[in-house]
């Protein structure tokens, strides 16, 4: 075995190996900067937890948090795939439509409960049952049949083969022990939960802070940090002072902070900053109901005219990426190969021309029939991004001889007034993007309904083709050319302009060793961070 | 007196009635449900969710009926249980961010009386002199100010720059760890920058106040007399001048009372500050019916006492208006 084949088999056994007593490193003597246990980090959120009971919350500081206390039976590793969580493996049948799910054999839950496949049925049961309040039951309702077979075996059936079927499967298991019998809606557990992931919670000052610790029993092995202290800071200035003078050691950065404050030496030696795409995209899209966007060729041209790296430089300060599709560029389902859309205004005047948008009357406004070509775009309160956006689009589109109102409205009006009722011409809004590709509930065209997703009323058969054919299978070499086909209509079509793929920005402060960035972000590995003895700041 | 006070009292109960019913009218009018942080724009959730939720909160219901069953439920003291996510009891949500808040904003009105008194009072004896000129300067600069950029600003200097006081919070990480003498330094640390910028703001309104006030007074004839029998300026002023401009703020001090459990969402936000203010906006943002109606209900009660309050104690301290 030549040398390097033994690094390859240290580096692999490095994530087996826990981290270590700080009593047990000095007897041994070895270098300060292994991985010991201690210390605190302590991290900035701009809003508090509202219910740390999973199922009951939709709000991300809530499943920040939720995040370290509980596991699911699958989830994603840093590179996006299925790993095991609290399965220890899982089989697919041949058609696709039984799961077989094997539990680890020696996990328990924080309070010493051993944790077994009935938590996991009884999850299953609170998610369908009508009585439970949550947001989430809709892909557990497609499950025929999902039962039990013995304390370490969970097995579901569908019906139809649904891709996103394993992942639903990542959905936080509830402690069976704790819940059986009483009104979830009441349970104490959402103040103080009890779960079976690596830290277990302490204490929750509502507003002020919230305080995990770790779980000394934790089936992977006990976390190296002791202890998570979220702290609420509403406001990201502030936030960002606390970071500066010590008071917080992870927080997500502004583009304008990441580019203009923090790039000085003296930050650089206390914090370690990190830059890797967000699963977000903003985008324009327009109401295709409205007849001057019902031409493919008005839509195309108003794509040609929008400067995208204009938009990432002037409001992302260059941190972010120009968006092709509805997909992160980097993950398997996104395709490269689709029509672009480069800034050219000139092809822009074009296409408007050839779609009978001509200047008539010498207002620098194109018109048709009479008609100028004059719309307004909404967009919600609050996002400084999307309002900086729209009034660069409305300074590029006049420059096509297109007049562009912008209009900003506070969210529950927004949604209730303009976008549900189809009350608008076109909206600057922005998508999560998931990490499964399946794009149904927002490009179906069935899903065009008051409340639901499809919004801007898009309707095509064959994607609607694709994306039926593109949720029931299992099969990703299938999917992705599916989903590359997909992407190829939507970038031809152009019902959105897809604008941007924001950067997410987190620092941390450089005594935490053992970080790693992959495409899932940072926190994957959260459990193996640690901090050398010699730096510990917080000694209780 | 006895009557005048169960009079005003009884008065007191068709007139929140009334402030409860129109505050309900109108927040329901408000486009957008408390179901909506769940159910909007969320692939995840079930079309019938959202009646589902509507039936458990009640909102399916006509308003008049809604409102009926609030108004049942506030005659039992029971506010009822707040439509977020986590449905703890609204009279739990408001109790545990009264306190900060309460003792911010008496901190504070405290420290405004102790400066905005004195400056007031020589401001007046010292009408157009370079004090009174400066002060005015000072404590309109005070009132112009936006807090939270005053506030940033004293953050960036004490709290990075010289590290002289923390930045935001109420209370330190090892705060369990201290001795009790400890603890109770820690907080003040912690509330002089909050307390500081909340009452520099407020130094104008009752400067000027007593400014005016004292000038009324030092024109009047019982004053003249004063100086006429020979007494030394001290007296006139401290005792005889005093105590009668004094009287009006004892008016601005009972209708400030319901002012002390409310609280500015941007500086609370700013401070990092646990208090109602950051409560009722988050709650009017995500229509939360009865925590916005808790809370709107205990502010109109208080601004009702305070007035009683007030006229109550201008007539205890004033004689005129006592006897007539």
């Amino acid at each position: 075995m030549n040398i390097k084949h033994i690094i390859l088999a240290l580096l692999l056994l490095v994530p087996l190996i826990a981290c270590q007593h700080q009593e047990e490193l000095h007897s041994q003597g070895s270098s300060a900067d292994e991985a010991v246990q201690g210390d605190t980090i302590i991290m900035g959120t701009i809003a508090d937890a509202s219910n740390l009971l999973p199922m009951l919350s939709t709000d991300s500081s809530s499943s920040q948090v939720a995040g370290q206390i509980y596991n699911g039976l699958v989830r994603y590793d840093k590179d996006l795939n299925f790993e095991g969580d609290l399965a220890q493996s899982w089989e697919i049948s041949e058609d696709g439509l039984e799961f077989t799910f094997h539990l680890h054999h020696d996990v328990t839950w924080h309070d010493g409960v051993p944790l077994t496949s009935a938590d996991v049925l009884f999850t299953y049961e609170l998610l369908i049952d009508p009585k439970t309040p949550t947001a989430y039951s809709e892909r557990y309702k497609q499950v025929v049949k999902a039962w039990a077979p013995d304390p370490y075996t969970f097995k579901v059936r569908y019906a139809k083969p649904l891709a996103s079927a394993l992942i639903s499967w990542g959905m936080a298991v509830h402690p069976k022990h704790l819940l059986d019998g009483v009104d979830i809606g009441s349970s104490p557990l959402a103040r103080a939960p009890i779960g079976s992931g690596p830290f277990r919670f302490v204490e929750w000052l509502p507003g002020e802070k919230i305080v995990l610790e770790r779980f000394e029993n934790y089936f992977e092995g006990a976390s190296c940090i002791k202890r998570i202290v979220y702290r609420i800071i509403p406001d990201l200035t502030t936030m960002f002072l606390e970071l500066q003078s010590g008071g917080l050691d992870h927080m997500g950065l502004t583009p304008l902070q990441y580019a203009r404050q923090t790039n000085t030496p003296a930050f650089k030696r206390r914090f370690n900053r990190f830059r890797y795409p967000a699963f977000a995209y903003t985008y324009l899209g327009y109401n295709l109901k409205r007849p001057m966007f019902q031409d493919k060729r008005v839509r195309q041209a108003l794509s040609y005219a929008i400067n995208k790296q204009e938009l990432v430089d002037g409001v992302l300060m260059g941190l972010g990426k120009a968006a092709t599709g509805p997909y992160k560029p980097g993950s398997w389902s996104h395709n490269y190969n689709v029509k672009r859309y480069d800034y050219n205004p000139h092809k822009a005047a074009e296409l408007l021309t050839e779609a009978g948008w001509v200047y008539a009357d010498g207002d620098g406004v194109r018109e048709k029939d009479g008609v100028p070509l004059v719309f307004t775009i909404v967009t919600n309160q609050g996002n400084d991004q999307r309002i900086k956006s729209g009034e660069i689009i409305q300074r590029r589109f006049q420059d096509v001889g297109v007049k562009v109102k912008l209009r900003v409205i506070e969210w529950a009006a927004f949604l209730k007034e303009f976008i549900h009722p189809r009350n608008f011409d076109a909206t600057l809004m922005g998508w999560t993007i998931p990490i499964d590709p399946d794009g149904y509930n927002v490009w179906h065209s069935s899903k065009t309904n008051t409340g639901e997703l499809n919004f801007i009323g898009y309707k095509n058969s064959r994607v609607d083709e694709l994306l039926e054919l593109g949720r029931r299978t299992n099969d990703q070499r299938q999917r992705k050319k599916l989903y590359a086909e997909f992407q190829e209509i939507l970038a031809e079509e152009q019902p959105y302009t897809f604008l941007f793929v924001p950067d997410s920005l987190p620092v941390v402060a450089k005594r935490f060793r053992g970080i790693e960035e992959a495409p899932s972000g940072i926190m994957h590995n959260f459990i193996r961070w640690y901090v050398p003895a010699s730096e510990q700041k917080y000694q209780r | 007196m006895t009557l005048y006070l169960a009079k005003r009292l009884l008065m007191m109960v068709p007139l929140l009635l009334g402030i409860t019913l129109v505050s309900f009218v109108v927040i329901h009018l408000a486009p957008g449900e408390p179901t909506d942080m769940q159910t909007e724009l969320n692939p995840e959730a079930g079309v019938e969710l959202k009646d589902r939720l509507r039936a458990q909160y009640g909102l399916d219901k006509p308003l008049a009926v809604q409102y009926g069953l609030w108004v049942r439920r506030l005659v039992k003291l029971d506010f009822g249980t707040s439509f977020s996510q986590d449905r703890r009891p609204v009279l739990d949500k408001i109790i545990e961010r009264l306190p900060i808040t309460v003792l911010i904003n008496v901190l504070s009105v405290g420290l405004i009386l102790i400066v905005a008194i004195p400056i007031g009072i020589f401001s007046a004896t010292r009408r157009n002199s370079l004090f009174d000129r400066w002060t005015t300067l000072l404590v309109f600069i005070g009132f112009a100010t936006p807090s939270f950029w005053l506030a940033l600003l004293l953050m960036d200097y004490f709290g990075v720059y010289l590290g002289w006081f923390p930045i935001s919070g109420i209370k330190s990480l090892g705060y369990d760890y201290l001795s009790p003498g400890g603890q109770v330094w820690d907080v003040i640390h912690h509330l002089f920058l909050p307390v500081m910028v909340s009452a520099f703001g407020g130094l104008a309104g009752f400067s000027r106040y007593m400014r005016s006030n004292m000038l009324e007074v030092i024109q009047q004839d019982y004053i003249l007399t004063a100086r006429a029998k020979g007494l030394c300026e001290w007296a006139v002023i401290g005792k005889h001048a005093l105590r009668n401009a004094l009287l009006p703020l004892i008016t601005i001090l009972g209708l400030s009372v319901p002012g002390l459990i409310g609280g500015s969402v941007i500086f609370e936000s700013i401070f990092a500050i646990p208090g109602m203010g950051k409560l009722f906006y988050d709650g009017v943002m995500m229509r939360d019916y009865p925590l916005i109606m808790g809370i709107l209900v205990i502010g109109a009660f208080l601004t009702l006492i305070g007035n009683l309050l007030a006229d109550v104690g201008y007539a205890l301290a004033d004689p005129r208006i006592r006897n007539s």
